[in-house]
């Protein structure tokens, strides 16, 4: 792993904290944006279906959010709304520090789809390609550089599968294919993980792998957002946890979750946490 | 295309992996050579009038002759036949470069439904035609309808929030429906052989519509090289490329008028029916056995040419339309790669 290598140059001195504050929408560089993502009393609905109504919470910088809720509760759709995907009938959605509209910084966020990751997919792209994409954000309408493809050999390298790089993306295990798609995130430099149900269908094994290289991004200082409908995961990972049932039931810290009622509440009292042993 | 780089690794693979590029590269490298000469052609037939131009013309015609000389037939002697092939050649590179998009989008049905559009298009300019006695390109009403009806699909499936079976199918018959009555309505009034435009034929080809299938072969590749990227992430992963803040819509709308400009350019040697199967055929094949997305268009382009050049071969050896000809060599390709990929059932229908 190359974490100490992401952690230098993630807080490599002042000019590049500078950098990110001015990424940030803060042009004088002195204020530090530490909010990733804002929502302000958001209600989203599909037609007369409400999904989400009046949502408000704040993910700060270096935080690891998992999301949890019912099967049909709004999940996606929120994480949708948090990413832009959505735009929100009522309130307001910032993505570091701007509202989402003039957000254009597509590169900070690395997202890995319920469908994408899913998908049988007999689409013949490679790892390399498909880690290349994450790159895209930053050469424009411009050939890759030497830089870029050092960024995606190094991104390959930091989740483990440098060994697969030729190989195509749809002959992956579901384990492998999920760190193909973080390695994209990662190709990206993005500062925020958003992840939908990402070990679906993922033997128990690789899903330990999968959350422990989770971790050690966190630790690296990017901010996680994860979508998981094991709770007892979200709950020995997270350390924040927002329960939505298409209300926000509860938004703190995962100790206060596990000794609230939100999950009662949420789940209409059948949920329980099971905490899995490592 | 030109502004990807290949990827690293290749040099690391094993010799067959050294081979298979080389083999690969060499396919693109005659498939270039080949439509420089047609475009060339095409140039010189348009400016053979001009001093230069005329005497490379005159070398050009003498070489025709004595390729009908070596093969024992009398094809090559005919400019017209120059022309058809032109155009075969050129569809064979921009159908399948714009179908690897499609066909893995599950577009498909895109190119059938534009080739319809495309049809009223044509039916419309042999109405304006008839009763205006303007004497304009038949083609070029195609395209401007083809286009229109470009971005009609495209709204449709903006607001259906998906690539729907439902509007697409009514797009498709309706715009039939309007071709076959518009032509029914002029019916003797022009001399226009819409056989020709249903099924292909290569007497279909006039100058002007190859000189266009020129023009709009040199649009094509410049959009798809300049735009690969973005084409490539939003084909692979939609989601991840609006969050990457890619003009996801933008480039959907491009895709399918890219679409549209190769199906008017297809439509004169293919027939209104048979071309989606370039689109789609070429790239079905080249997905058995290709190891990357670079690979498959490259391979979706070689097979697309073998089917061309294939396909006019047997419609010239025995008389039979080039539309049908071409598809039905696309289709042993298809199942040749099949077989070449040791009867894989990695189809492109097992989508997930």
């Amino acid at each position: 792993m190359s974490g100490t290598h992401r952690r230098d140059t993630r807080d490599g001195g002042p000019e590049a904290r500078s950098k990110r504050d001015k990424r940030a929408g803060d042009p004088s560089g002195t204020h530090h944006v530490s909010a990733i993502v804002e929502l302000d009393g958001v209600t989203f609905s599909y037609g007369d279906t409400v999904a989400v109504s009046d949502v408000s919470l704040r993910v700060e910088a270096g935080e690891f959010l998992g999301l949890v809720g019912p099967n049909g509760s709004g999940k996606t759709t929120l994480l949708h709304l948090m990413l832009g995907l959505h735009r929100p009938d009522e309130g307001s959605v910032e993505l570091f520090g701007r509202p989402v509209d003039e957000f254009d910084d597509g590169g900070r966020i690395g997202y890995v789809s319920q469908k994408a990751t899913s998908r049988g997919g007999a689409m013949p792209v490679t790892v390399r390609e498909c880690v290349t994409m994450g790159r895209f954000a930053h050469a424009g309408r411009g050939r890759l550089s030497a830089d870029d493809r050092a960024a995606v050999d190094d991104a390959i390298e930091t989740v483990g599968i440098g060994e697969l790089a030729d190989r195509l993306v749809s002959e992956l295990s579901g384990g492998q294919k999920q760190r193909a798609y973080i390695a994209r995130a990662l190709a990206s430099d993005a500062d925020l993980l958003a992840l939908d149900e990402p070990t679906v269908g993922v033997d128990a094994e690789s899903r330990d792998a999968f959350y422990a290289l989770l971790d050690e991004l966190n630790d690296d200082g990017i901010t996680i957002i994860l979508i998981e409908h094991d709770i007892g995961v979200v709950t020995d990972r997270a350390s924040r946890i927002a329960c939505i049932n298409t209300e926000l039931y509860h938004h703190g810290d995962t100790e206060s979750f596990v000794e609230s009622d939100a999950l009662a509440e949420a789940y209409g009292s059948t949920g329980q946490v099971v905490h899995h042993h490592h | 295309m030109s502004d990807t780089p290949p990827p690293n690794g290749e040099t690391r693979g094993p010799p067959s992996r050294g081979l298979r590029r080389t083999a690969e590269l060499a396919g693109i490298a005659v498939t270039g050579v080949v439509a420089v000469c047609m475009l060339g052609f095409l140039l010189l037939y348009w400016a053979q009038d001009l001093p230069v131009a005329s005497d490379l013309y005159a070398g050009f015609r003498s070489v025709g002759r004595g390729m009908d000389a070596a093969f024992g037939t009398n094809v090559f002697r005919h400019p017209i036949m120059w022309q058809s092939m032109a155009t075969g050649v050129l569809v064979g590179i921009v159908a399948p470069l714009v179908g690897s998009f499609l066909v893995h989008r599950e577009m498909a049905l895109i190119g059938e439904t534009l080739a319809h559009t495309a049809f009223a298009g044509v039916a419309i300019g042999i109405l304006v035609t008839s009763s205006t006695g303007w004497n304009g390109s038949l083609l070029l009403v195609a395209l401007v309808v083809g286009i229109l009806g470009a971005l009609v699909v495209q709204w449709l499936t903006e607001r259906t929030d998906a690539y729907g079976d439902v509007p697409i199918a009514i797009m498709l018959s309706g715009s039939f429906a309007v071709g076959t009555l518009i032509i029914s309505y002029g019916d003797g009034l022009t001399g226009v052989n819409i056989r020709g435009y249903l099924f292909g034929n290569l007497a279909v080809v006039t100058p002007q519509g190859a000189r266009l299938m020129g023009v709009l072969s040199l649009l094509v590749v410049a959009g798809v090289a300049l735009t690969y990227k973005q084409l490539l992430f939003i084909t692979f992963d939609e989601q991840a490329a609006r969050v990457a803040q890619l003009n996801v819509t933008g480039y959907n709308t491009l895709l399918v008028v890219l679409t549209a400009v190769v199906v008017v350019g297809a439509m004169q040697v293919l027939g209104v029916i048979l071309v989606a199967a370039m689109l789609v055929v070429p790239v079905a094949a080249a997905s058995q056995v290709a190891r990357s997305f670079r690979e498959t268009m490259y391979l979706a382009v070689i097979f697309g040419q073998i089917s061309v050049i294939g396909g006019f071969a047997v419609s010239i050896g025995l008389g039979l339309p080039s539309g049908g000809s071409i598809v039905v060599t696309a289709i042993a390709v298809y199942l040749a790669s099949i077989v070449g990929a040791g009867f894989s059932v990695n189809a492109i229908s097992s989508h997930g």
